[in-house]
């Protein structure tokens, strides 16, 4: 029986990480980038969404079943997103 | 149930697994459908938020300046704090520290309580100040209607992931009481596990709606406050 117990040091890597990614993303957000404050708080969102999902959720150590279910459900995400935003984008077109 | 069955068998493997692993890994995918259903359950609202900041930019980044940063951010980092806290307790319960378990997953509970408090006093600033719709909702400016709109959204999506908040912490007063009793095990703990699952995505939900409705208005000059 195999049982995976993440190493503590994992555990408080990635908190500290989530950490420094808080403060970072706070930090940009009273710069003026135009259109990047956007992109940049999304993407450091994105960033620490995997390291929860992946670590804190085990899903890096989990079987490929579970690992297919949790792209599954982003894939479906960005279906739901990406079209919707396609047609309100593109209508005035 | 012959005797010779019920031997080979632990007293917490259900029948219709073959061994403990395959139930710990169908307990773990059942969550994970849960969670895929709730991801899309979300991803309405954040498109609806994404379809009316497109629309009304100029009003969306106007209204969040209404919204105190600091204790959004205070938030942010209690959610994520409580996020390591059961991770913790998740590796207890795997390694059979049951004390420790106990500790952690009321440091969860209390971690998750200071959320809600903060919570509970932003929107007492925002009834205070005039901000719920419904309940005498007055905003000065030609902004007014659509910063009404992104009100509603900030209220549905902070109020759907604080119950969300509620309903985890009463999952895990109920873990606590079966951890005091030392129900949990090395070979047996999927409740720890799968509430870890919730935890964590209520907490993923935040990573993505403090950025979006906290901050995206810090950069923009003016705010009115």
């Amino acid at each position: 029986m195999s049982i995976h117990v993440v190493p503590l040091k994992i555990y408080f890597g990635v908190f500290a990480s989530l950490m420094i990614l808080t403060a970072v993303t706070v930090a940009v957000a009273y710069r003026d980038l135009g259109p990047l404050n956007t992109v940049v708080a999304l993407s450091i969102a994105v960033t620490k969404a995997a390291l929860v999902i992946l670590y804190f959720m085990h899903v890096r150590y989990s079987p490929s079943l579970t690992k297919l279910v949790v792209a599954g459900s982003f894939l479906w995400l960005f279906i739901l997103l990406s079209i919707t935003m396609s047609d309100y984008v593109s209508r005035a077109w | 149930m012959s005797d010779t069955h019920s031997a080979t068998h632990p007293a917490h493997l259900a029948h219709h697994f073959d061994t403990v692993e395959q139930q710990r890994e169908s307990s773990s995918l059942g969550m994970w459908v849960f969670l895929a259903q709730e991801v899309m359950f979300f991803g309405g609202l954040f498109l609806a938020y994404l379809v009316y900041r497109s629309s009304y930019p100029v009003a969306f980044t106007e209204a969040s300046h209404h919204l105190d940063v600091v204790l959004g951010g205070t938030n942010t980092v209690i959610l994520i704090a409580s996020s390591l806290t059961m991770a913790l307790a998740v590796y207890c319960a795997q390694t059979g520290k049951k004390n420790l378990l106990v500790v952690f997953l009321l440091a969860t509970m209390l971690l998750g309580l200071a959320f809600l408090g903060i919570k509970a006093v932003e929107y007492h600033h925002k009834y205070v100040d005039k901000l719920i719709p419904g309940m005498g909702f007055s905003y000065s400016g030609p902004n007014a209607q659509h910063a009404q709109l992104f009100f509603c959204l900030y209220f549905a999506m902070t109020g759907m992931h604080a119950l969300h908040m509620v309903i985890g912490i009463g999952l895990l007063i109920w873990l606590v009481n079966d951890a005091r009793k030392g129900r949990f095990t090395p070979d047996y703990h999927s409740h720890i596990e799968i509430f870890g699952l919730y935890w964590h995505f209520v907490d993923i939900v935040w990573i993505f709606l403090f950025p979006l409705l906290y901050l995206i208005g810090l950069h923009a000059p003016g705010g009115g406050h």
